[in-house]
């Protein structure tokens, strides 16, 4: 009993994400292929145990499902009165004949499963958060249970999010379909942002270590590369990949906890960044023409900057400072004059990022920005202005919700170490 | 699918009551539309100025002068289309000619739900 409990798991765990996939393509509509994935479950842990296992569980289970979805729709035909109900069940009931000629499950499944599914849970019309919840639950495979956690809501309003996502895929008409090639760059852009927040939410300095954390940002890294075959030559695609890699290289070090590029580890933490991923990110970088480079081409850009310096103090601060410049200049932003700010003052003295620093703290929004602060307390430091360094690193503490970056802060550590300055 | 092309226009973008400069625009998007058969139904719409809006919110009926969305922005017009999918319709409202004064809604109609007869579709 328990050996076929462990067989129904495996499949389910394994296949669930491409059944659905491959189902709702078929069917135009997800929801209605979570129900019947769902029922044909049920249907599993009620006749495997008496039945046996069958040779191949996750046809039966796509066949089970799909016979169960017709039924539906030959249902709800009935109850609807009007044109289109009716035909979408002559539609679906056109490509299943009889039993006979049931289509072979391994035909269901298409290369493009992957990227369609993606491309449809990330389509510009849903909200970004309806957009992470479903790629998440139905590109990454994840629970309710974990997304939940992950984004830190009761399970019950993630669920609710998710069907209503789902009801507007269905009653909107977003198709399961590759899209048409003029509508390829904004579908690439909609998705990037939701792999991107994806990641942030996964590498948030709110709960370091914690397993679904890592677990978010592996899959953003992997959700990148999904979009990458769609315009191998788009490279914002190819940024946000880059960027991925490189962020990861630092996320095992001991203050990798922030995405901030201020954070900067010690040069005993860089022994720990991921070469390999360095060596990824500078790669992918590469291929791009750096002509009128994108956001995330110029993120990646810094990242890479960072993570190529063996030390801190090596670090290339003025070419970093530019890169930050050029980033203000398409997408300006009170969050991207801090890390500037910071690049300034490393590179032409504390003075001229403090003169940025200063200005920015007139912005209400930023006062409870706790890198702004750290930012301060930092160059301050350095100009030898120990007391307000004081005074901003305890509103930088006061601000962080990072525990152990909030601890450090505290016993008066700067955060940007490099020894003997 | 059919889906409901509602179009606006902001005053604040022109003071004009609708903007003159692109009445010719809306036949050529019109014909577009009809051309390739998608054309349902459409119609432009008087200004908000001659709006009359009922609503049953005390035994009596209100009836008050203006339109009932208070809002700068004010319909004026819409189509009716039939494409297979959000994208195709998408497609079609990022080409209104109010792309400049205004926005367009778009929504889906249930299925079923439209009612037979003339006016559903006289563009």
């Amino acid at each position: 009993m328990s050996g076929t409990t462990d067989a129904i798991e495996r499949v389910w765990l394994a296949e669930r994400r491409l059944i659905v996939s491959s189902l709702a393509r078929r069917l135009g509509d997800l929801q209605l292929a979570e129900d019947a994935l769902q029922e044909a479950l049920a249907a599993a842990l009620l006749r495997w145990p008496s039945d046996g296992v069958p040779d191949s569980p996750g046809a039966w289970l796509m066949t089970t499902a799909w016979r169960r979805a017709l039924d539906v729709r030959r249902r709800e035909a009935r109850l609807v009165s009007g044109d289109e109900a009716l035909e979408r069940a002559v539609d679906t009931d056109q490509a299943l004949l009889s039993p006979a000629e049931e289509p072979d499950p391994d035909d269901l499944v298409h290369d493009d499963d992957t990227l369609v599914m993606l491309l449809a849970c990330c389509h510009p019309a849903l909200t970004i958060e309806a957009r992470v919840a479903l790629t998440l639950r139905h590109v990454a495979g994840l629970s309710v249970d974990q997304i939940a956690a992950a984004f830190l809501v009761p399970a019950g309003t993630m669920e609710k999010r998710l069907v209503r996502a789902r009801a507007k895929i269905r009653d909107a008409g977003i198709a399961l379909e590759r899209p048409r090639p003029a509508d390829v760059p904004e579908r690439l852009s909609s998705a990037r942002a939701a792999v991107y927040l994806i990641y942030t939410e996964g590498h948030s300095s709110s709960r370091p270590g914690s397993p679904v954390r890592r677990e978010l940002c592996s899959e953003a890294v992997w959700l990148a590369e999904q979009l990458l075959p769609l315009d191998p030559f788009d490279e914002e695609s190819i940024g946000l990949l880059a960027l991925l890699h490189l962020l990861e290289a630092r996320a095992d070090s001991r203050s990798g906890a922030a995405a901030s590029e201020l954070v900067l580890a010690d040069d005993q933490d860089r022994a720990q960044w991921s070469q390999t991923s360095i060596a990824r990110g500078r790669e992918l970088l590469a291929t791009t023409s750096g002509i009128d480079p994108g956001p995330l081409q110029l993120q990646a850009a810094i990242a890479l900057l960072h993570a190529s310096a063996p030390r801190s103090a090596d670090t290339d601060w003025r070419r970093i400072a530019q890169l930050y410049g050029v980033l203000a200049r398409r997408t300006p932003s009170p969050v991207i004059e801090a890390h500037r700010a910071y690049a300034v003052g490393r590179a032409d003295g504390p003075q001229a990022g403090l003169l940025i620093a200063d200005t920015l703290l007139q912005d209400a929004r930023l006062r409870s920005y706790a890198p702004l602060h750290a930012i301060r307390a930092d160059l301050l430091d350095r100009a030898g202005q120990s007391a307000q360094a004081a005074a901003a690193r305890d509103l930088a503490a006061r601000w962080t919700p990072n525990d152990v970056q909030r601890d450090r802060l505290l016993r008066g550590s700067r955060l940007a170490g490099d020894g003997g300055r | 699918m059919l889906y409901l092309l509602l179009l606006t226009h902001d005053p604040a973008v022109t003071t004009a009551p609708v903007a003159d400069d692109i009445i010719d625009d809306w036949s050529a998007y019109t014909d577009a539309l009809a051309s390739v058969g998608v054309l349902v139904g459409g119609a432009g719409l008087h200004g908000p100025e001659t709006a009359t809006t009922v609503r049953r919110s005390t035994p009596e009926a209100l009836v008050t002068d203006g339109p009932f969305l208070e809002s700068k922005e004010y319909l004026i017009g819409y189509y009716l289309i039939d494409v297979p999918d959000l994208d195709a319709a998408l497609t079609w409202a990022v080409r209104a000619p109010n792309q400049r004064y205004g926005s367009v809604e778009v929504r889906p109609v249930m299925p079923g739900s439209l009612a037979p007869g003339p006016g559903a579709g006289s563009p």
